[in-house]
């Protein structure tokens, strides 16, 4: 992403919007500018601020009167006056940001779309997690921390050091240049993105060892965690099993998104498809 | 991806939050006409007064303008455009609907089932809630996707309020300073909660965003900082 200088009138709404805080006005340049270390290239400022098209000369000239007179406009805070944001073309390897923090994008760095896959919430129809598994979904860096390749890659590494094996249609997987071990490519690992989603499934019997050897690897990154744990009910539409290991691990067990069973197989093709990733 | 699960606070902070969303498999077993079934969705849940009404590729009831018209600094609407979401669904992809209502999102679940669309339908809330919506339909939980919260280096997290505002985009749009300066905005009386809630509302890219339970956050930040 870029701001451009002739238009941009450091108006400072941008600041604000930015979910990694990587927008400033330069005290020097007097323009909203962006720390493109930090940047994930999310699209938040471009696609969320309204626009105006408003003369910059003009927007400037006022603010200067008003700044001088000790008076505050109160604008709506979430419109650019001057339509300053500019995409521009991301190449190799800072695709990755994109395709990893702006969830309206198709991953053409990883042929999958989104952060994830849809884990348990088509498990009416696809049977990923079947009874005796626990999916986990172990997300790093949400919310507006972020997270660099690097760090995804200690966790990558502790899991498939506990023989754990990764959900082969998730993004993170796709960029593991060696599964096996959770090796991730050399060239994105200082890429910066606004949280990636590492997919496992293990039996029900590994579940609190995943857990701890997550709270282990947790003291090594420099990121927030979420953990997600997908099961199938039983018959009667009930979990006995899991959310006890998950209640005496010490989790408050208050959210969940429930998969109500209405899903319906339509006729089986031979040509698998792209994950798509959404809720 | 988990964008309506890891959503901040207690079970009770959901009493007001409802998101049901529906999506149709990829792969092997993909529903035949899923288009048609995400639109009927959409249109049903207009019968039931949502809050918000979304689809992932284009976002929600109340979205930014590329071209916003001066005046708008003084008389903004901040009405959400339900009808414009159900027009806008062009691609097969998740829609959801959200509710800050308990009894309007049990019908809704029920009607739902009762119209058979074949879709995959997820309700996302306190387990409790999401326990009655089913019992109400009638219908057994199939399977349970738990959120077990935030861990890690949380010293980088904000105030609780800030968290339960920011955390309801999923994706992460919502940024913490945005949702602070909301609540400086309603504390200083420059503008209102509902009016906050909608800014916020704008930067949800998928819809999921719950702006009643926002306005509920922002009022209660006026007079309490947790």
């Amino acid at each position: 992403m870029q701001i451009n200088p002739q238009k941009c009138v450091a108006c400072g709404n941008c600041t604000y919007v930015c979910p990694m805080g990587a927008i400033y006005i330069d005290p020097v340049l007097k323009r909203a500018t962006i720390d493109r270390d930090e940047c994930v290239e999310c699209y938040t400022c471009f696609n969320g601020l309204s626009q105006e098209h408003l003369p910059p000369a003009v927007v400037r000239t006022v603010r200067k009167v008003f700044a001088a007179m000790r008076i505050r406009f109160e604008p709506e805070p979430d419109v650019c006056p001057t339509a300053a944001f500019e995409p521009d073309e991301l190449t190799w390897p800072r695709v990755v940001r994109r395709a990893f923090s702006d969830p309206r994008v198709p991953h053409e760095s990883t042929g999958v779309e989104g952060r994830g896959t849809e884990e348990v919430k088509t498990n009416d129809v696809t049977g990923r997690v079947g009874p005796g598994d626990v999916g986990f979904t172990i997300e790093l860096g949400r919310p507006g921390v972020g997270v660099r390749f690097r760090d995804i890659q200690e966790v990558c590494r502790a899991l498939a050091a506990a023989g754990v094996a990764f959900e082969q249609k998730n993004p993170v997987t796709s960029l593991m240049s060696d599964v096996a071990t959770g090796t991730i490519r050399e060239d994105i690992l200082d890429e910066k993105v606004l949280s990636a989603i590492v997919e496992i499934k293990v039996p029900i019997a590994r579940a609190e060892e995943i857990i701890r050897l997550v709270w282990d690897v947790e003291k090594r990154i420099d990121t927030v965690v979420t953990i997600g744990a997908g099961v199938r009910c039983d018959a009667q539409g009930d979990d006995t099993v899991v959310a006890p290991i998950l209640e005496r691990l010490g989790y408050n067990l208050a959210r969940a998104k429930t998969n109500v069973g209405l899903g319906r197989r339509g006729v089986p093709t031979s040509a698998p498809e792209r994950e798509v990733v959404t809720m | 991806m988990t964008n309506t699960l890891h959503r901040f606070g207690p079970a009770e902070s959901f009493d007001d939050d409802f998101i049901v969303f529906a999506m149709a498999c990829k792969g092997p077993f993909k529903q035949e006409n899923a288009l048609d079934g995400l639109r009927r969705f959409l249109q049903i849940a207009m019968e039931y007064g949502p809050v918000n009404l979304g689809d992932a590729r284009h976002g929600g009831a109340i979205r930014p303008s590329r071209q916003v018209n001066p005046l708008a600094h003084w008389s903004r609407d901040n009405a959400p455009d339900f009808q414009g979401v159900v027009d806008g669904l062009t691609d097969v992809t998740t829609c959801a609907a959200v509710f800050d209502d308990r009894d309007k999102a049990e019908q809704f679940v029920k009607r739902i089932k009762d119209e058979n669309l074949g879709l995959s339908v997820n309700v996302s809330t306190s387990i409790t809630g999401a326990e009655d919506c089913c019992d109400y339909a009638g219908i057994p939980r199939h399977s349970v996707g738990y959120s077990l919260g935030f861990e890690g280096k949380t010293e980088k997290m904000p105030n609780a309020q800030v968290m339960m505002l920011s955390t309801m985009c999923g994706h992460g749009m919502i940024s913490h300073s945005l949702a602070k300066k909301m609540i400086d905005f309603v504390k200083e009386n420059r503008r209102t909660p509902e009016q906050c809630a909608a800014t916020l509302t704008r930067f949800c890219s998928c819809g999921v965003f719950n702006p009643s339970r926002a306005k509920r956050i922002l009022e209660d930040a006026r007079t309490k900082t947790s």
